[in-house]
């Protein structure tokens, strides 16, 4: 049992199955950007579903509607996720005793390293304190090793490449807990108010509410705002008609007793007390009175409508319950700049307000006792009621602003007294983006330190010559991938030490120098700890990586 | 709308001028590093490099491999200057940064890969690379001027933010990166399987690299890419918090910037692995580019999403 978990966690943990699974991971999220999604456009789903019978039978149970949170997905990620902590947990610990193992022992053959030099001492200066003093101002960590007689010194850098590679996957997992954060603690609602109109942040306020599971919806931090003045202008030149080219709301805030008047735009969203309001959609809101058959006002407001194309034709129910002797309903559209012509009938050409106007079907019934069922305002429940007919057609009616109908029947009387728009706020709390942009920010940071250090080994040592002169000897090994500059430091350090010229400095290169890479295997990988050189005072001595092209 | 004019045409009409010449030179040059490549099939590498000057009987078709070579980069260099004009004079047209639509997204990209080869060809021995740099950006800069070719207009209000102007600039050098090094990779598999077959003596692989070099390069393209690329993604989401309320909406787009980085990442473990070193993570960052691609391009034709604002 014990050694049966073992080998699984070795299996989780191994770089192969951590690949297995990034490719898992993105084949897996392909399928989601093909198929609606009902967390993207729950419309187009239950369009699809219809439109494809057999597929939807497929897809259905598969969660193909859900990808990315359905069982599976969630299982790659998760899987991803234990294996990099499984990963890089161990490589935490190596990483903190690389830190305190003072650079490794000085191999005996020094020019069996990728790069090598040799020079006589030719300045008067101590040869092994101008090297100490090279060594420092290109902030390697040093250790003198010297072998009797013979002054050598170990030096390191580059410990920040571990360092940044640690620090990127660790902050890998904290972006998905700032993920997980907002997903528990945050909420996000859609309101769409009127112009002149207010919101306050009630559930009951909302067009449409989502919360996580830790949210106590009773208690969202209360504020109110009013629309004030909303500015909505599209494009009217001959390039991308009708595009939009500016929102720019007004809105009151009250919060904390307090009120403001703030400027509200696409792309500027509002903070009050830690909630954002991002502006997020528009449309028109039909201004109507109603008389009803006993000649009272039965209705008199704005009523939101619902833009279904890109001129802006808009859908849009008024009920009238309170009517008397009938209940009134009316069913239709508005366009903003109304164009009729035999073939398409009524459209809008333009998003903008320019020719505006309403048709109408009218319904009627007997009055009916509240049920108390919440209804959605944007459809109309026809039973009950019967559409009112004008001679032998459907009545169908058509208002300028400022016009009105007097309905058949002795039912009432309707008046189009003009439109504003209405603004579609976002309402919303993330209480765990800043982790997980901080996240972000770290691994990016992390990234570059693991991409970008170099990390590197050199030695030098002192040879006293049978002249009495001493022979400067440095090599060194680059411990990364497709790293430049080894050569240059060598060079550069036997220079110091042994003050003299660098051109006249001679580096040996062996098979790999730049900028060919060492090779590198899984077994080397997973023991890259510090002790890569720690044996190399046995007999045939060169590093591990130099040993293999060797053989090849 | 122009301030602008140069010889009489506005600044919106010049740069389209620049563009389209830019894709017929490009072109040329291209057909230029054709020729160069073909003039090489038989002929032998010289033993001791060009020192040497014992005539082997194909001194004719080097010189004219040299002579098409150099007119390739010389074509490229002007084509580069036209690509600069034009992605500039878009930008003065439209009185922002040319970066609002696919046209401009293409044609800068483009700029931005040619500017990458153009310092490493310069500096170094990567001339190699010119033969696929120049076909990609005949291609792209084709297919901007054809298929997705609109007039200069300004940006639709979601785009007004400098995160997506960031966004946008990571995207193009990022890309430009991935690119040349997804070519590279292309000049690696070649060069490899030459060299495992022991054919590297003649022909166009002769005069590339050794593998392990290519095999540098490539990476040293995609370690600096891949950062700018997760960068570019972050930022994307940033933006997308300001303009949409959430920074992650799995929107067909973001859903293949996050594929493609996944892609990327999984190159990057590729590298460190045994046995998937070479070969495997050249093709790797092969399908990286695929999926770069079909993201920049596909997504925008084929899915409809949140991103389809950029019009084609
Ligand atoms: C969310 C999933 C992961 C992502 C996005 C990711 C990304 C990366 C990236 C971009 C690098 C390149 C850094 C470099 O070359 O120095 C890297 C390196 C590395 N990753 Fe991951 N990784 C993930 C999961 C894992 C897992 C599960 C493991 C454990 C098996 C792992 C182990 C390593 C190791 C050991 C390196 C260093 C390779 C080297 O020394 O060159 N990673 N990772």
């Amino acid at each position: 049992m014990g050694a049966g978990l073992r080998w699984v966690w070795t299996q989780i943990t191994s770089m192969r199955t951590a690949l297995l699974l990034l490719f898992l991971l993105a084949l897996t999220a392909i399928p989601g950007s093909f198929i609606p999604q009902e967390s993207v456009t729950p419309i187009r789903v239950s369009d699809f579903a219809k439109a494809h019978p057999l597929l939807n039978r497929i897809y259905q149970p598969l969660g193909f509607y859900h990808v990315y949170t359905s069982p599976w997905f969630s299982a790659v990620y998760l899987l991803l996720f234990l294996s990099l902590i499984g990963c890089i947990l161990p490589r935490i610990g190596v990483y903190v005793r690389a830190l305190r193992t003072p650079p490794p022992r000085m191999p005996s053959r020094l020019n069996r390293l990728p790069e090598s030099a040799s020079h006589p001492v030719t300045g008067s200066e101590d040869a092994v304190a101008a090297a100490t003093e090279w060594l420092r101002r290109n902030r390697y960590r040093q250790v003198r090793r010297d072998a009797g007689e013979v002054p050598g010194i170990s030096a390191e850098r580059g410990y920040l490449r571990e360092f940044g590679n640690l620090l990127f996957h660790i902050s890998a997992i904290f972006v998905l807990v700032g993920v997980a954060i907002t997903n528990l603690y945050g909420y996000k609602g859609t309101s769409q108010v009127v112009v002149g109109e207010g919101f306050s942040n009630t559930i009951t306020q909302y067009d449409a509410f989502h919360a996580g599971p830790m949210v106590n919806v009773d208690r969202l931090n209360p504020f109110t705002l009013i629309l004030k003045r909303f500015l909505v202008a599209f494009e009217t030149g001959p390039v991308q008609t009708g595009a939009a080219r500016e929102f720019d709301a007004t809105v009151q805030v009250t919060a904390d007793g307090s009120t403001t008047t703030r400027d509200l735009q696409v792309n500027h969203p509002l903070t009050i007390d830690g909630t954002k309001v991002h502006l997020l959609a528009h449309g028109y809101a039909v201004h109507v009175t109603i008389r009803d058959g006993q000649g009272n006002v039965a209705f008199s407001g704005p009523v939101v409508f619902q833009p279904v194309d890109t001129n802006f034709k808009s859908l849009g129910v008024i009920k009238v319950p309170d009517a008397r002797p009938q209940r009134l309903a009316f069913q239709g559209f508005f366009l903003p700049t109304a164009v009729i012509d035999t073939q398409q009938g009524p459209h809008s050409v333009f998003p903008d307000a320019l020719n505006p106007r309403v048709f109408l079907n009218v319904w009627s019934g007997p009055p009916a006792a509240a049920s108390g069922v919440p209804e959605n305002v944007f459809t109309l429940n026809t039973t009950g009621l019967t559409q009112v007919k004008k001679g032998n057609d459907l009545l169908r009616i058509e208002l300028a602003p400022g016009q009105s109908y007097t309905l058949p029947n002795h039912l009432g009387s309707i008046s189009f007294d003009g439109w504003s728009r209405w603004a579609g706020l976002q309402i919303s709390r993330t209480p765990g983006l800043w982790l997980t942009v901080g996240s972000i920010g770290a691994a990016v940071l992390g990234l570059c330190l693991s991409l970008f250090m170099r990390p590197r080994r050199l030695w030098i040592r002192f040879l006293r010559q049978a002249d009495g002169t001493m022979l400067a000897e440095a090599g060194g090994l680059d411990r990364a991938d497709a790293r430049t500059g080894l050569s240059d430091d060598v060079r550069g350090l036997v220079a110091a030490a042994t003050g003299s010229d660098p051109e006249g400095i001679e580096v040996r290169s062996r098979g790999w120098a730049d900028p060919v890479t060492p090779p590198r295997t899984l077994a080397e990988h997973q023991s890259s700890d510090a002790g890569v050189l720690d044996t190399t005072e046995s007999a045939d001595d060169a590093p591990a990586g130099a040993q293999e092209e060797a053989k090849k | 709308m122009n301030v602008l004019e140069v010889g009489g045409m506005s600044s919106a009409q010049f740069s389209s001028l620049a563009i389209v010449t830019a894709a017929v030179l490009f072109l040329l040059a291209f057909l230029a590093h054709t020729v160069e490549w073909a003039s090489l099939r038989a002929v032998p590498v010289r033993a001791g490099g060009g020192a040497a000057s014992v005539d082997d009987g194909h001194d004719g078709a080097r010189l004219r491999s040299d002579m098409f070579a150099r007119l390739g980069l010389f074509a490229t260099l002007i084509a580069a200057a036209a690509q600069l004009a034009g992605v500039v004079f878009r930008g003065i047209a439209a009185q922002r940064a040319p970066w609002g639509n696919m046209y401009e997204f293409v044609t800068s990209a483009m700029l931005f890969a040619v500017l990458a080869y153009l310092v490493w060809a310069l500096r170094g021995r990567m001339r190699w690379l010119g033969i696929f740099i120049t076909a990609l950006i005949a291609v792209g800069d084709g297919l901007a001027a054809t298929v997705f070719y609109v007039s200069v207009g300004p940006l639709v209000p979601a785009l007004h933010s400098v995160w997506f102007l960031i966004h946008i600039l990571a995207a193009l050098i990022s890309g430009a990166a991935l690119n040349v090094g997804g070519l590279a990779s292309i000049g690696y598999l070649l060069r490899a399987r030459a060299e495992r077959k022991g054919t590297v003596d003649r022909g166009y692989v002769a005069r590339l690299p050794r593998s392990e070099v290519i095999d540098t390069f490539a990476y040293r393209l995609h370690a600096f890419a891949f950062p700018v690329w997760t960068f570019t993604v972050a930022a994307g989401a940033i933006w997308a918090e300001y303009a949409w309320g959430r920074f992650w909406g799995w929107d067909p787009k973001e859903t293949w910037a996050l594929i493609t980085w996944v892609i990327y990442a999984g190159y990057l473990h590729a590298r460190a692995t045994a046995g998937w070193r070479g070969r495997n993570a050249a093709i790797i960052a092969l399908v990286g580019v695929g999926s770069f691609w079909f993201n920049f391009i596909g997504i925008n034709l084929f899915v409809t999403g949140l991103h389809s604002y950029a019009g084609v």
